[in-house]
Formats: C-alpha cells, sequence, structure tokens
C-alpha cells in the first residue's frame, strides 16, 4: 500500500481527504497506481491524466520526493509504503 | 421572469440577472481560475452548460439545472477523444443546443472537432467524419489555438449543420454530420499565397439570420462578408463598416436582415477605430451599417470584443450584451439604441449568453 498526497484543488473527489492509501503490488507502475486511485475516486484520475493516460502539462507526480519525470515517468515502480505526491506546477497568470 | 446573464472569463464564470436590463445582480464567480470559453442557456429546459479549462487539471463540460446554484459533470468526463486518435482535448469553445431535436447539444472543440450530445449536453461523442475529413491535416491554428468555435444548427432540419474553425473556414453537412462540404467561396485568405483558397480561411464567427436559415453573416480576419446560399458563395458586406476587421458578429434574433458587428482597426492594431467603443448595426442585410455609441465611452478607448463576446437575447424588444478582454460588460435593452454598464474589472471576458429564465442566477 502507499499513500497518495492530494492536493487541495483536488479534494472535492476524495471526500476532503488530504492522502489516499491506495493498495497495490509492490513495484506495481505509477500508471496502475493512478488507475487504482481513479477507481477509488471516481473523477480524480482524468485531472492528473489526460485521455490519452499521459499526466497533464502542469501536473507533477513525486515518487518519495522525487519527479517521476526525472526516474521513468508513469512506468516508474512505486514501493510498498512509498509516498506519491499530486502536485500543481507554478503556471498561469 | 428574469434576464439571465452568463459571462465567461479567463478565470471564471460570472452570472447576473436583472428584472430590467439596466441594473444587474451580479453573483459570486463559478470555476474559479478556470478559462469559461463557451457557455449556452439551453432555452428548452434553462439548463446551464459551461466549458472550463483548468491550466493544470484539463478541460470539461458543467451542466446546472438551477440557473447556476449547484453543477454536475460526469466522472468519466463529458468529451474524451477516443484513443485511436492520439488526440487529447484543450477545450471547448462552443456549446450549441439544437433548436430541433430533443436532447441534442452540439460542442467546439479545441483541436479542430465537433461533437455531438444526446443527453442534453452530459456526454459527448465525436463526429467522426469531420474529424476523419481529408483536409484536416491542413488546417492550421491561429494565436488561439486550431478550433471548431462555431456550431450553427440550422432551426429546423436535423441533417443540416455548419461550423466554423481557424484556420480551415466553414464547412457544412446535408446528411447529418455523414460528410462535408468546405463553403468558403469569395471568402479571402490574404496570408495565403493563393488568397482565394477552397479552405484554409482564419474566420472568426458566423451568424445565422433570423428569418432565413439560408443566409449567413461572416466575420472573417479581414472581411466581412454575408451568404444567400447557404454558405455555398460569401459576398462581402464590409463596404460601409469603418473597418473590416474584428472577431463578433451576431445575427437579431427575430428580424431578418438585422446584424451587429463590433469592428477593430485591423489585424496589426486590434483596437476600436476612432479609439471609440462602437457597435455597428446593418438593418438591410449588411448593405448599410450604422454606429450606436449611446452609452459607451467615446475617447481613448482601447478594449476588445472576441469572437463569441457578444449576444442577443430572446426577449422583446432584444437586448445585447457585450464583454471585452479588459473585463468590462456592457448591455442594450433597446436592441442596441442605448447601452449600461453591466460589471467593470473583470477578468478578460471570453464569452457571453443571455436569456429570460424563470428564476434568479445563483
Amino acid at each position: 500500500m502507499c499513500r497518495v498526497g492530494v492536493p487541495a484543488a483536488l479534494r472535492q473527489f476524495t471526500e476532503g481527504a488530504a492522502s489516499v492509501p491506495v493498495e497495490h503490488m509492490d513495484g506495481a507502475r505509477l500508471s496502475a497506481v493512478l488507475d487504482l486511485l481513479g477507481t477509488r475516486c471516481p473523477g480524480l484520475d482524468r485531472r492528473v491524466r489526460d485521455e490519452q493516460g499521459e499526466l497533464r502539462r502542469f501536473v507533477n507526480v513525486y515518487l518519495d520526493g522525487e519527479d517521476v519525470r526525472r526516474l521513468d515517468g508513469l512506468a516508474t515502480a512505486v514501493p510498498a509504503r512509498a509516498e506519491v505526491l499530486i502536485v500543481p506546477s507554478v503556471a498561469g497568470g | 421572469m428574469t434576464h439571465l446573464l452568463a459571462i465567461g472569463t479567463v478565470k471564471g464564470l460570472f452570472l447576473a440577472h436583472s428584472e430590467d436590463r439596466r441594473s444587474w445582480q451580479l453573483t459570486e464567480p463559478k470555476f474559479l481560475m478556470n478559462a469559461v470559453y463557451a457557455v449556452a442557456i439551453d432555452p428548452r429546459n434553462q439548463r446551464l452548460l459551461a466549458s472550463a479549462t483548468s491550466e493544470h487539471w484539463g478541460p470539461s463540460v458543467f451542466t446546472s439545472d438551477d440557473l447556476g446554484r449547484t453543477w454536475q459533470e460526469p466522472s468519466d468526463g463529458s468529451l474524451s477523444f477516443p484513443a485511436d486518435t492520439g488526440a487529447t482535448l484543450e477545450r471547448v469553445w462552443q456549446l450549441a443546443p439544437s433548436p430541433s431535436e430533443p436532447g441534442v447539444v452540439w460542442a467546439g472543440s479545441q483541436p479542430s472537432a465537433l461533437w455531438r450530445s444526446d443527453d442534453g449536453g452530459a456526454h459527448f461523442s465525436l463526429v467522426r467524419p469531420l474529424w476523419d475529413h481529408p483536409h484536416r491535416p491542413l488546417w492550421g491554428a491561429g494565436y488561439g489555438g486550431q478550433a471548431v468555435h462555431t456550431v450553427l444548427p440550422h432551426p429546423s432540419d436535423p441533417d443540416r449543420l455548419t461550423v466554423a474553425m481557424s484556420t480551415g473556414g466553414v464547412y457544412r453537412t446535408e446528411d447529418g454530420g455523414q460528410s462535408w462540404q468546405p463553403s468558403n467561396t469569395g471568402v479571402k485568405a490574404y496570408f495565403l499565397p493563393d488568397p482565394w483558397p477552397e479552405f484554409g480561411q482564419c474566420v472568426h464567427k458566423v451568424a445565422r439570420d433570423s428569418a432565413d436559415p439560408e443566409r449567413f453573416y461572416l466575420q472573417n480576419h479581414h472581411g466581412v462578408y454575408r451568404s444567400d446560399d447557404g454558405g455555398r458563395n460569401w459576398t462581402s458586406i464590409a463596404d460601409t463598416l469603418p473597418t473590416d476587421f474584428g472577431f463578433a458578429i451576431v445575427a437579431h434574433p427575430s428580424r431578418p436582415g438585422v446584424a451587429y458587428n463590433w469592428p477593430l482597426v485591423a489585424d496589426g492594431e486590434r483596437m476600436p477605430p476612432g479609439r471609440s467603443c462602437r457597435v455597428y448595426r446593418t438593418e438591410d442585410a449588411g448593405q448599410t451599417w450604422s454606429p450606436l455609441s449611446a452609452g459607451l465611452p467615446q475617447q481613448q478607448y482601447y478594449d476588445v470584443v472576441l469572437r463569441d463576446g457578444m449576444c442577443a437575447d430572446d426577449a422583446d424588444p432584444t437586448g445585447l450584451v457585450f464583454g471585452t478582454r479588459s473585463g468590462e460588460v456592457y448591455a442594450s435593452a433597446d436592441e442596441g439604441e442605448s447601452w449600461n454598464l453591466v460589471a467593470g474589472h473583470l477578468p478578460g471576458v471570453l464569452c457571453v449568453r443571455a436569456a429570460v429564465v424563470d428564476g434568479t442566477a445563483g
């Protein structure tokens, strides 16, 4: 199981929870973890990923403090007890 | 009955209501920090529809059945490009309830695509024949992005629909969307080596005449035109306008031959001619245009109205509304003869829609 930290802007999909536990296989790909998160919190996943399954441009995901775009992106293996953090990047005016 | 005004801005949707269209009550914004490129007030059921796009969290279409108090969207989203297209939705630029088919709502999107909903705007399906059109790889993107920004269902024939895009131009179907013909004959594309192409024009907005469904008015990227044959051929109606550039063009909802335009000097000088805020009206289908300026700023005015930033309502007498990039909204309760300020200092206005409803804005 990992915990996924959810920013305030998306907590309407988590009943207000700042983080959500996700049961997954040790080492599962981040994309699989986001699939499970989407099942648990309908509407949340498509805010993070577009309809082709890619991370939205101004959404960052950190795995234990590391930007997954500097790892293997959505193919990054997520260990059990990892901390996954969804963060909006700085954008806009 | 109440006059409802929906104002889509770069940072949210503002709703206002009024008893007399002079004094307006503005409600708190919805979809804060979302760009609202399209709104619709469905006259069949008073449903509001809004396209809201977050820079972070992507685009959505929401519906409200209580005049904006609460909003809904399907958890799986309203519009999604099928996997085989490889495309991703950037934003929805147009929401158009069908006047001829119950429950049908059309949407135009960026990238350029047309969508159809059969459940009042909750779920939309991609209209594949237009997406698969052989011209599509050659459609370009203007500054605002490549989008189907205008969708004009025929008032009584569900098989006939006209769309416009930038760039690409006007396309029409007469078989319910199964086949699409470019409809740009006579519309100039001065920025191309061949200025009279079959398609590729940068059409900014098209409006359909209220009485004659074969008649359209078109604001082009330079050029104002009229078609009397369903969009097959276009002729200039810009001779008595101060300029032929601008974004918005609106047809009067009940008087034939009456349309409104909001001119700008030129592509290279996107400010009103004479630095005065003036709406131009024709009452003879574009042969002559006259300025309407009572109540509008007439000096040192530099603002711009975008393609969906002006609309007419469905009241009698007809009201008009326009909103500007600098966040000012003006309304007229007398067909444009006089204007009053609805709101100032809003975020930049992208679109406006107005209608008479039963109730007040939430």
